[in-house]
């Protein structure tokens, strides 16, 4: 059996199944991080004093550019898997889930430069804060790469297959990830400059 | 064919435009029944589990009941089974009794209710409503039932955890798991874990079904031919998709109260036992009240739409009428959607948040209450001049409508910030929200099975013995739930462990616990005639051709039960989905699927 518009468009909508989907995940995505982000809000403004410095700007400034990097390459392989270029696709593809990595190895020296001095998300109200928003954000980041991981790996079958589907999933993995990417945007701001 | 039960491999259908004929590929019992991909199978799983959850909350509550009619007395007949740590001697200990009211809630809704009329009625129906062979995306959904279930499973064992969650047994604060007291107590880790579980399944759901909807209706099916019942799965599939998340947020804020020592929602300077809190503090305990009621007051749209949904559908075909004012239904449905954000600190008048925020929510709770009234006096109106069939799920159909509306009106005093100071935290509470929920949204989800049970087994349930617990929940749950009203106004509190004897002005009011608890019990009672009915009508029912109802929609045009697949050849609309007692026609009804002069 097979479901209608997995691929193909429908023409009213003017959408395959999986763009509506991963657009309706995004908008629960906004809601997730909107309440958050939220919370953080309250929380400063119900604070006494609100801590300053207490992050390396340098490191999230340069993880900043490392996202947004990541964002371009995974647009390239998109638009490389269009053109049916088959190795450059996988190199932007591969350079994604590297610049992906070396995001999280930087924050893993941010943490634990952190959890050297005794600092964890009991500290205070803003290391909560601060841990709990890049800690579901690192999840995030995660994800994606799992995503990356299967697409390079067993997932890359489908290209043989049904190309056209293939390259839905890659359009729908990188709508995912400019998301990821976009909300480091707003925390890098939040979190290390204000 | 096999008609003794559902059988996804019986009666295959054959799609026109899409052929499945290059590989036929028979489904072993573990994919057919367990981990199958089929909206129908996947829809039955979510309803069998949910009524499953709805009778064990509901047992849980008849427990519940006994030590509130007969305070510090053995429970009988179970009590010596409950263990030492929570029912010495069959008498009840008030952790226990906490554990009960916590797990109670948190079961009926997430649990029971939700899973039923979303998960189960909008999974088997909506599909075959619009015309689609199966979900936009059926692994997802499969996922989705499986994620719900060990969410449950999860919620069920915490019953038994021993110790290691800060104390023993199950969730102790209430389904609103309100801090500070909610982080300190016994069982919340579990909760936790298990609403996000449950929580990712809702939002599986709900992408699915709103992608379903959006992309997979049939030919000729315009939005606005759409059944009632699928309107109202998509305005709740918005609700779950974007009112959940900040939940799921708050759940991993408590979550990391717990676990990590963060202060999110703790002040400084607690004092537990004595003794000063260690904790970082700064935090602010209104915020998980405004983070889950942002969640919890939609919630509630998401009990009741559905069950709106399946009302229409009942009441269009046993009235053998148009529905009346279909499009300001929908309209209304969509307001009530979008209005249903901005209600839920109507739930917070007492917590000190200001008068200028009470003033706010007060207003838009009024406004919300419009679109509320105006479905339920067009589903009133059209009972208007009908020749009625009384058919069992007409019988829960037409007692959900005085029902809900005791339901809403009860709720009335409660939006409005000066009348909610007196009835806050009484039984007046509980009495309106349960007419909403009890006798409005379950019966109309007994209405619901009673009705396409014939599409899901070929049978139909047996009509006397649908009366028998028709008409016996009927009286019963009236007694349950019409006496808190007098309690409430009279001021006793609820969440007290005995009822609250020690408290004088409890005096009069006590001696309606006793005729409460009977009713529960009662009403438990009259639920064996639906078990009994539920299991021998898959076996014994009377067999029913494709349309045993006479009704329009499409789902009616496919087999019963339908094959993997759904309908045997692609079905197109033709017309709106209320085409009853048409003018010159010569039957009272005129389906969706049937061309002009057929």
């Amino acid at each position: 059996m097979n479901i209608p518009y997995t691929v193909e468009e429908r023409p009213d909508s003017g959408l395959a199944n999986g763009k509506l989907g991963i657009w309706l995940f995004l908008a629960s995505e906004v809601m997730l991080f909107g309440a958050l982000f939220s919370t953080y809000i309250i929380l400063r403004t119900g604070a006494p004093e609100w801590p300053h410095g207490e992050l390396n700007i340098w490191l999230g400034m340069i993880n900043t550019f490392i996202l947004i990097a990541s964002s371009v390459t995974m647009v390239m392989a998109w638009a490389e898997l269009k053109l049916h270029n088959w190795a450059r696709h996988r190199l932007f593809l591969i350079l994604t889930f590297v610049l992906a990595g070396v995001f999280l190895v930087n924050k893993y020296f941010e943490y634990s430069s952190h959890f050297a001095k005794g600092e964890g998300p009991w500290h205070s109200t803003f290391l909560a804060i601060y841990f709990t928003l890049t800690g579901l954000h690192g999840l995030h980041i995660v994800g994606g790469m799992v995503v990356m991981a299967y697409l390079l790996g067993p997932g890359a079958i489908l290209f043989k297959r049904n190309p056209e589907q293939f390259v839905n999933r890659i359009e729908y993995t990188g709508l995912y990830w400019h998301f990821v990417d976009l909300v480091w945007i707003f925390l890098f701001p939040v979190l290390y400059l204000l | 064919m096999d008609k003794t039960g559902i059988h996804p491999g019986g009666e295959h259908a054959h799609i026109a435009a899409h052929g499945h004929d290059e590989h036929h590929e028979e489904l072993g019992w573990w994919r057919s029944y367990v981990f199958s991909f089929d909206h129908k199978v996947i829809g039955i799983q979510y309803a069998v589990t949910g009524l499953l959850f709805l009778l064990f909350g509901f047992t849980l509550m008849m427990i519940m009941r006994w030590q509130l009619a007969y305070p510090g007395k053995p429970i009988p007949l179970i009590g010596q089974w409950l263990g030492q740590d929570r029912a010495p001697m069959g008498i009840m200990l008030p952790e226990f009794y906490n554990q009960l009211g916590a797990m109670h809630g948190t079961i009926m809704v997430f649990m029971g209710v939700v899973p039923l009329a979303v998960g189960g009625f909008g999974n088997f129906v909506m599909p075959l409503q619009i015309g689609a062979p199966d979900m936009a995306f059926p692994k997802l959904n499969m996922m989705s039932y499986w994620v719900y279930f060990l969410g449950g499973v999860t919620m069920l064992a915490s019953f038994f955890q021993n110790g290691w969650d800060k104390g023993m047994g199950a969730a102790q604060s209430g389904w609103t798991s309100y801090p500070p007291l909610a982080v300190i107590a016994p069982g919340q880790t579990m909760w936790l874990v298990g609403m996000i579980f449950l929580i990712t399944s809702s939002l599986l759901g709900s992408v699915n079904f709103i992608v379903t909807i959006v992309q997979l209706r049939a030919k000729g099916l315009s939005y606005m031919r759409l059944p009632f019942f699928v309107w109202a799965q998509l305005v709740t599939s918005f609700l779950l998709l974007l009112a959940f998340p900040p939940l799921e947020a708050a759940g991993v804020l408590q979550l990391m109260d717990r676990l990590a020592g963060t202060s999110f929602f703790m002040p400084s300077g607690l004092v537990v036992s004595g003794k000063p809190l260690l904790i970082s503090g700064e935090g602010n305990p209104l915020l998980w009240q405004h983070l889950f009621w942002f969640l919890a007051h939609p919630e509630v749209y998401v009990l009741i739409l559905p069950a709106m949904g399946i009302v229409s559908e009942v009441i269009a075909n046993n009235t053998r009428k148009p529905l009346w004012g279909y499009k300001a239904l929908v309209y209304s449905l969509v307001f009530l959607g979008f209005m249903s954000f901005v209600v839920w600190a109507h739930h917070m008048f007492m917590t000190g948040m200001g008068t200028t925020m009470s003033a706010f929510f007060q207003t838009t709770t009024m406004i919300i209450s419009i679109p509320s009234v105006v479905i339920l006096t067009a589903l009133l109106l059209s009972l208007w001049g009908a020749s009625i069939r009384f058919t069992t799920p007409m019988l829960f159909a037409l007692a959900f409508l005085p029902m809900f509306g005791i339901g809403g009106l009860t709720g009335l005093p409660l939006g409005l910030a000066p009348s909610d100071i007196h009835l806050h935290d009484t039984y007046y509470v509980i009495g309106h929200f349960h007419y909403v929920v009890a006798p409005g949204t379950i019966f109309a989800l007994f209405a619901g099975i009673y009705y396409w049970f014939p599409k899901a087994t070929g049978r139909k349930m047996n009509e006397t013995l649908g009366a028998i617990h028709f008409w016996g929940s009927f009286v019963c749950i009236n007694l349950v739930f019409m006496p808190m009203f007098i309690q409430g106004l009279g001021g006793m509190n609820r969440r007290m462990y005995d009822g609250g004897l020690q408290y004088a002005h409890n005096a009069g009011l006590l001696k309606y616990n006793t005729i409460i608890g009977f009713a529960a019990w009662g009403l438990g009672l009259f639920q064996l005639p639906f078990i009994y009915n539920f299991f021998s009508s898959i076996k014994w029912g009377a067999i029913v051709d494709r349309n045993p109802w006479e009704a329009t929609t499409l789902e009616w045009s496919a087999p019963s039960p339908p094959g993997h697949g759904n309908f045997l050849a692609e079905p197109i609309v033709y017309r709106g989905p209320y085409e009853y007692s048409v003018p010159g026609s010569p039957r009272d009804f005129t389906p969706q699927f049937e061309p002009e002069g057929a």
